[in-house]
């Protein structure tokens, strides 16, 4: 088979990536013309994590339950709850950090069992008991803030989102180097994150050869991770030259791989799939598919429940608004990531690209200064832009 | 008589693969004629080229059509000629009535304003014509598939039919639904209607066809007449080679008794006091191939699929012995734990995974054969996949096709092996056949006698006799959910059967 051929039955996925990338260069020409601005600053690139990071964290386990069949409308209500139940437990009971985070990850995934059941057991579309749940937790949102700001956190809540990893190298590196500042274990984890990337698509590349599937040509695998190794290193180094890791991006990174795992690799996750692609067929296969919806579901308040902490930590407060509206960026990131709107498919690693060009819609826009309504236009049809793009290829 | 028909040298490319070669077919006007062949000999591409639905400029070839060449490019245009096809899947809209079926794009109306009592009017008339007694009111959903099919036909007549195509009309109707629309096939052309008819099922063919036209490989192999019509002859042509037996020989070699069923009951899942099954046993041996006969709603699946994790019915009471033990089949997990497999009748919506590869619907069953700890081994999971595509001869080019793009035989050839790879004692197989063309049927019948060779119990449930009498060592015979009759291979027959299906209606248990 040709790189060419190749390319075009694959076109999706590539198709992301070469979009992503496109994105990217658009701004930076565009930003660096119209208002002389790095858009790729150490700066810029630190802030566009910490901005998106709740989109990603969500959009991963919004894949779940798309790919299982269903939709989760409530999680920007989850957001601001979780939110405001971690600033009533710490600012107003002084609750410890370290109890606060895993009571709000329990009561994210309580609301999530709450919703899952009647989903799950009971049959009653997840749309409708989202729905249901989206207005029940805003409500509680606002009783619970009495419709005001809490806040401030303490500082260790805030470093949820705002904190960094800490340079181990000290300032040895700097030196070596002969820049003024470096965060020398923030380079080498991307450099051991580009190298395992490699490793691991040299794996596969070995094992598809053993199922007799096509392999990628050389070429085209190639170019691919020298792009998504070169853009790993070039961030990594940013962040490096700035002020490291963001906390955010370790636990982003840390979850995709998990997840990649968990829905390529493992019997739930294909499972999950199998129910999403035919669900009576799953059944009379002996797959229990109330009790996989139910975790989806479950799953999914969780996340939801992180990313509230996460948002209520970057504000330094939590506020009856927070999270308003965020369910639609993250099932817009699933599908332009790909997922099927029938279920049944979808990767996380799309998710992740989807989600991560939302976000440098976002960022470049407002660098921009495009109002806030050019952008809501533009994201609209960006998306309905990607899901033309899979229904033509589709048909094709 | 004039020829209606004439389609010359088509030929339909679709890319990489040549559907259709020179096919040449001649339909004169009145007559009912038969395209026969396999799955995939491209009968149903060239209805597709007769009816518009891929237009003109898409194929080579010429259709002439009552006397002049036509060049269709939409569905609309053939229909406005007369020409109608009524497809293999109804295209009925279920929650709608009868007479808004029946004009639907084509309503009774005036400025879009539509007549009811003319149409309610033209709906009696059209339903008296097919033989149909229902209201025009009645919603089309609640009607069964046989009084579906004859909705389709009355909608065919709405519309001023002269050439109707029905693509396999029998497929999903029981005995007596099929028997009622052949016969109205025969009135219809005694009305003039030209017919096209698709099927499978050959005594059909031989009772209304009048010519027949044998399509294999993408081109007409030959067109008989009535007189030379013969079951052997037209599979010899469908196949390409001799079929002396339907059946593949097999010495059966029972051994100890492997299941057993006793006092089973199961009740309708919606309606409570409605008894789907009535205290049915039955015993499988080792190695022994046991036939189910029935008519449709005879309560055959329901029995299979409620032994199987309890997947129909409800209040469901009896025992299951699997090798002498009594066992718990109520989760599908259970059932298969305690070695049984059941294979759907309804491979599409039941059996399969359709946009996932082959290699994921067969190790669906059971992932933890191809895991440890939960982490999926794919690499085992590619290589069961390979052996069974091997063992049962799946035609693909490798294990990584969606199951969407095989054909009905090969799809059943992968739920097979699905279930197989659980490793059951006893598989019981739900029409296994059906749909299927003569040629993978023939390998399915030889994997079934491998497998009852190979010493697991099989159970057979068919709506087709003589399937049942060439393959089954023993047939239990069931009638509204009882059993009510056990026969051996040497005392079974078609009248048998029929006979006991017949002497037990109606005598309540």
């Amino acid at each position: 088979m040709s790189e060419k051929t190749y390319l075009s039955s694959h076109l999706r996925e590539y198709g992301m990536i070469m979009a992503l990338v496109a994105i990217v260069f658009f701004f930076t020409v565009i930003v660096r013309a119209s208002i002389d601005v790095d858009f790729l600053s150490a700066q810029n690139i630190t802030n566009l994590f910490l901005q998106n990071s709740y989109v990603i964290i969500m959009a991963l386990g919004m894949l779940l339950v798309i790919v299982a069949g269903h939709i989760d409308l409530s999680i920007g209500s989850v957001v601001g709850f979780t939110g405001a139940v971690a600033a009533v437990l710490t600012v107003n009971l002084g609750w410890p950090v370290l109890a606060v985070i895993p009571a709000c990850l329990i009561v994210g995934g309580l609301i999530g069992a709450a919703q899952g059941y009647w989903v799950a057991y009971w049959k009653i579309p997840s749309f409708i008991v989202t729905l249901a749940g989206m207005l029940v937790f805003r409500g509680l949102t606002l009783w619970l803030l009495n419709g005001q700001n809490i806040g401030p956190f303490p500082r260790s809540f805030q470093s949820l989102s705002t904190g960094f990893i800490p340079d181990l190298f000290g300032d040895a590196d700097q030196a070596l180097l002969g820049l003024e500042r470096l965060n020398g274990t923030a380079l080498l984890i991307v450099v051991v994150a580009a190298c395992l990337v490699v490793w691991l698509g040299l794996r596969k590349r070995a094992q598809d050869a053993g199922f007799g599937v096509t392999p990628e040509p050389a070429a085209v695998f190639w170019i691919r991770n020298a792009i998504v190794c070169g853009a790993l290193i070039f961030v990594g180094y940013k962040l490096a030259i700035f002020r490291g890791l963001p906390n955010v991006v370790m636990v982003l990174a840390v979850l995709t791989v998990i997840y990649a795992f968990f829905t390529e690799q493992t019997t739930s996750g294909r499972r999950i799939y199998a129910l999403g692609g035919n669900e009576k067929a799953a059944k009379l296969s002996g797959i229990k598919t109330e009790r996989l919806v139910f975790f989806c579901f479950v799953n999914m308040g969780v996340l939801a429940a992180l990313a509230g902490m996460i948002v209520a930590a970057r504000l330094n407060s939590s506020t009856p608004k927070a999270g308003a509206g965020f369910e639609l960026d993250v099932i817009a990131a699933v599908f332009i990531g790909g997922a099927s709107m029938t279920g049944g498919s979808g990767k996380i690693v799309g998710v992740v690209v989807g989600a991560l060009i939302m976000g440098v819609m976002n960022n470049g826009m407002s660098i921009l200064g495009i109002g806030i309504d050019y952008q809501q236009v533009i994201k609209g049809l960006v998306l309905l832009a990607a899901v033309i793009f899979d229904v033509y290829n589709k048909n094709k | 008589m004039t020829t209606l028909l004439e389609m010359r040298g088509i030929s339909k490319l679709f890319p990489g693969v040549r559907a259709l070669d020179h096919v040449n077919l001649s339909v004169e006007a009145g007559e009912i004629h038969a395209i026969c062949g396999e799955n995939g000999a491209g009968k149903s591409t060239l209805m597709k080229v007769l009816s518009g639905v891929y237009p003109h400029g898409s194929y080579e070839g010429d259709i002439v059509y009552d006397g002049e060449t036509v060049a269709m490019k939409s569905i609309t245009e053939s229909e406005a000629k007369g020409i109608i096809i009524i497809h293999q899947e109804l295209a009925l809209v279920p929650l709608l009535s009868i007479a808004e079926n029946l004009f639907l794009g084509n309503e009774v109306a005036k400025a879009g304003v539509i007549n009811w009592p003319l149409a309610f009017q033209k709906t009696s008339a059209l339903l008296q014509k097919v033989g149909l007694n229902e209201a025009p009111t009645t919603i089309v959903g609640k009607l069964g598939v046989g009084k579906q099919q004859l909705i389709e036909i009355a909608k065919a007549l709405a519309k001023d039919v002269r050439l109707l195509i029905l693509d396999e009309p029998t497929a999903a109707l029981q005995e007596n639904d099929s028997q009622k629309l052949l016969d109205l096939m025969l009135e219809l052309k005694a009305q003039g209607v030209t017919q096209i008819i698709i099927s499978h099922k050959l005594n059909e063919i031989g009772r209304v066809a009048d010519r027949i036209t044998i399509i294999r490989d993408g081109s007409t192999v030959s067109t008989l007449n009535r007189a030379d019509i013969s079951e052997d002859r037209i599979i010899r042509d469908m196949v390409g080679r001799d079929m002396a037996h339907r059946y593949p020989e097999r010495t059966p070699n029972p051994g100890e008794v492997l299941m057993q069923v006793k006092g089973w009951n199961v009740f309708h899942p919606d309606q409570k006091d409605r008894q789907m099954i009535r205290n049915a046993a039955f015993t499988v041996r080792k190695g022994e191939i046991v036939g189910i006969a029935g008519l449709m709603g005879a309560g055959r699946t329901e029995l299979a699929m409620s032994l199987f994790g309890h997947s129909y019915g409800r209040n469901i009471s009896g025992e299951i012995a699997m090798g002498g033990k009594p066992v718990d089949t109520s989760t599908v997990t259970k059932a298969v734990a305690a070695g049984l497999a059941y294979v759907t009748e309804d491979r599409k919506a039941l059996g399969l995974i359709l946009e996932e590869p082959i290699l994921r619907n067969i190790s669906l069953a059971n992932l933890a054969g191809i895991a440890r700890r939960g982490v999926l081994n794919q690499r085992r999971e590619a290589q069961v996949a390979e052996d069974y595509r091997r063992a049962m001869n799946i035609r693909t080019p490798n294990v990584q096709q969606k199951v969407v793009n095989l054909s009905g035989g090969n799809q059943q050839k992968v739920v097979l092996s699905k279930w197989l790879f659980t490793d059951p004692q006893v598989l019981i197989l739900d029409e296994p056949t059906r749909g299927i063309d003569v040629g993978a049927k023939f390998e399915i019948y030889n994997i079934m006698n491998q497998l009852a060779n190979d010493g697991r119990g099989i159970v057979m449930i068919s709506s087709e006799m003589p399937e049942l009498l060439g393959m089954c060592d023993r047939i239990y015979v069931m009638n509204e959910g009882r059993i009510v009759g056990e026969l051996s291979r040497a005392e079974a027959s078609q009248e048998r059967i029929m006979a006991m299906i017949l002497n037990s209606v109606g005598k309540a248990a």
